[in-house]
């Protein structure tokens, strides 16, 4: 078991016949994922590497029997092909556009009211269930199939997390980087909820970083519902007020949100939360016992 | 990206949100003939500086005549203002606003933002016009109104009248707040923004509304669909090293320590600082050189570094999904030999072609720490820096 994807998961790129797309297509591909096709519109028909190429999600899905996606659509067109999978009724898309239009995110978000996919991003490094399937950007070798859960907003500080972890022994269930936009489609809390439920997850990574309040309503979770112990780590104690690091979303705005008061509220909640990034994997070593 | 006060004015007076008259001006001669043409007096001269805070630091006067307005602008035009956010260091006035001078009855506030945790446009409201939003919401959240905008329908003249009503206007009053709302929305839409704040919005004796002050800020992500907009960046007004660090697509803040950062990734960028700090160092800058980074992003990324003087030395952080270390190991050899390198490097790599990226540096015959992880590596900066201090 694990969260999101597993060994059976067909994936479909968005944006194959991109220099990006087609990079990471091969990549997942070469670690076991079923990578089974891609689209790009006006190009259908072809075939790339080996993957056939359709015009559009809708025929793509049908003929491969694909139920997740992954995006690696050029931002202006990015909230299209969101929009385009979900239509298409895939269960999981994944996107890992980085630059989209917030306002694009707004619609994008008001049209997935009702429907039943999960849209993980924009702007993130992807899903990785280790030795069975990766969707999106990380470096898989640096994964071991295991029993901890990490869901982080950020890409390399997820890798930085992943790597402490096999590190010392310790593999991982599922890793989710929910991404860093203001607005995204799956937050720390939803992602929390997923863990909490599934039976091969023992424990769980949550990081952070400073801005908004996704950390807080996942920390609450945890004190109320979680049976499973959790470590956290939030980045940005030492980012000035008002200024924008790299992240739309990590901005400090009139003190809410900054590092302090999420760790602060992540101990209240019973959270092991780690001084440096270099201890996040000691963090969760101090309660849980493999 | 921000713009200037009658920047900011001009787009919402395309907009039909109405503005006080005025009109901005590069000379003291120039202002007076604007106030001139403007009509009669009192008029406001006002510092265009990419700050808040200009009242108070003498960047707002009141002039009875134009030829005070005159004398007003030459003292104000080539002056360094200093204000709460512009730091120590302040910012050359090189433009001023003149304005019509306006009755002020009541001071208001508004603003729209895109909410993260509903994914909406929001409108925000006060009666507290004139004060900082921030210590309104700290110190009296009874006195901030929220109206949550439905993607679909948009702002809706419902929503107008309870923001017009929470903030106590009657009778014609209520139809002219809506009106100036619904320009409002129509211009945060239009332009992608990602804030517009209007503080104070005042209610004039004559019983007008006016947006007497404005701030935009427009997201990044859209400008490319709004060249227009994009052409109002002031550059004097940003860091220089900041705009050669946005040209390679290289995000760059400047910050006070001495230790430069180079990372790819903006949470791992953050948490080097944080590790750099926890160690008892001090961070000299924010820099990520993004996922696709190719040899001449990092050897440009490594120049803005040194090019701050006070750095003592760099720490180099990378951990490489779509980043391959042997390209970050290029760049940084390449970039130290072009600026003949002279403070002490520290280098932790991981991540895809890592050992190709070590053998690079090691054989580069630069003198190159490396560090296994990232309190190896952070310590052995903050010690290098140490060192060169004494």
């Amino acid at each position: 078991m694990s969260i999101l994807i597993d060994k059976n998961t067909k994936v479909i790129t968005q944006g194959i016949t991109g220099a990006t797309g087609l990079f990471h297509a091969q990549g997942a591909r070469e670690y076991g994922t079923q990578m089974v096709g891609g689209v790009t519109p006006g190009k259908g028909g072809t075939s790339i590497d080996g993957f056939p190429v359709f015009d559009t999600v809708k025929e793509a899905a049908e003929i491969t029997g694909a139920s997740a996606s992954v995006i690696y659509v050029p931002p202006p067109f990015a909230a299209d092909s969101i929009m385009e999978a979900v239509d298409a009724g895939m269960e999981l898309v994944v996107c890992i556009t980085e630059g989209i239009p917030v306002l694009d995110m707004v619609k994008v978000k008001h049209f997935m009211r009702g429907k039943k996919t999960r849209l993980i991003g924009p702007n993130c490094p992807g899903v990785i269930t280790p030795g069975e399937c990766k969707i999106g950007i990380m470096p898989g070798y640096i994964h071991k199939p295991g029993k901890v859960g990490v869901v982080s907003r950020s890409g390399t500080l997820t890798y930085e997390a992943v790597w402490q972890l096999t590190a010392i022994g310790l593999g991982q269930s599922t890793c989710v980087g929910i991404g860093g936009d203001p607005v995204n489609g799956t937050n720390h809390l939803d992602v929390m909820r997923l863990f909490e439920m599934d039976p091969k997850t023992e424990a769980v990574i949550m990081i952070g970083e400073i801005g908004g309040t996704s950390e807080e309503e996942a920390a609450r979770f945890v004190k109320d519902h979680m049976s499973k112990p959790v470590a956290a780590y939030i980045a940005g104690v030492t980012a000035p007020p008002g200024k924008r690091m790299g992240h739309a979303g990590a901005i400090i705005s009139g003190g809410k949100g900054t590092a302090t008061e999420k760790v602060a509220i992540l101990e209240e909640c019973g959270i092991s939360v780690a001084a440096s990034p270099a201890e996040m994997a000691q963090a969760l070593m101090k309660v849980y016992k493999p | 990206m921000n713009i200037h006060e009658y920047q900011a004015k001009a787009i919402l007076r395309k907009f039909g949100v109405p503005v006080p008259d005025g009109h901005v001006a590069y000379n003291s001669a120039g202002a007076r003939d604007w106030a001139k043409r403007l009509g009669d007096g009192p008029w406001v001269v006002k510092a265009q500086i990419h700050a808040g805070g200009r009242g108070k630091g003498g960047g707002v006067k009141l002039a009875r005549t134009p030829d005070e307005v005159r004398n007003i602008s030459r003292e104000m035009l080539g002056m360094i203002l200093r204000t709460h956010q512009t730091g120590v260091e302040g910012k050359l006035v090189t433009r001023v606003l003149v304005e019509k001078g306006c009755n002020i009855a009541n001071e208001l506030y508004v603003s729209l933002l895109v909410d993260r945790a509903t994914s909406k446009v929001t409108v925000m409201a006060s009666t507290e016009g004139g004060m900082d939003i921030e210590e309104v919401a700290a110190k009296t959240p009874e006195k901030i109104f929220v109206e949550v905008v439905d993607p679909l329908v948009g702002l809706t003249a419902f929503q107008c009248r309870n923001i017009a009503s929470s903030l106590g206007l009657h009778g014609k009053l209520v139809g002219k707040a809506s009106s100036l709302l619904q320009g409002l929305y129509t211009t945060f839409m239009e332009c992608d923004c990602s804030l517009l704040e209007i503080n104070p919005l005042v209610v004039t004796a004559e019983d007008q509304l006016l947006a007497l002050d404005a701030k935009f800020g427009f997201d990044d992500n859209a400008l490319y669909r709004h060249p227009k907009i994009a052409d109002m960046r002031d550059y004097d007004e940003e860091d220089p090293k900041e705009i050669e660090a946005s040209q390679f697509d290289l995000s760059y803040i400047s910050l006070h320590g001495n230790i430069g950062c180079l990372v790819n990734g903006a949470g791992l960028a953050m948490a080097t600082m944080d590790i750099i700090k926890f160690y008892g160092g001090d961070p000299a800058n924010f820099l990520d050189v993004g996922g696709g980074a190719t040899i001449e992003r990092v050897t440009e990324a490594f120049k803005i570094i040194l090019s701050d003087k006070n750095v003592k030395g760099i720490l180099v952080n990378i951990f490489g999904g779509i980043m391959k270390c042997d390209i970050i190991a290029t760049g940084v050899v390449t970039a130290a030999r072009q600026v003949s390198l002279s403070v002490p490097l520290v280098v932790r790599l991981e991540g895809t072609n890592v050992e190709m990226g070590k053998q690079i540096l090691a054989e580069s015959g630069l003198d190159i720490v490396a560090a296994d992880g990232m309190a190896d590596a952070a310590q052995k900066i903050v010690q290098a820096v140490k060192g060169v201090d004494q």
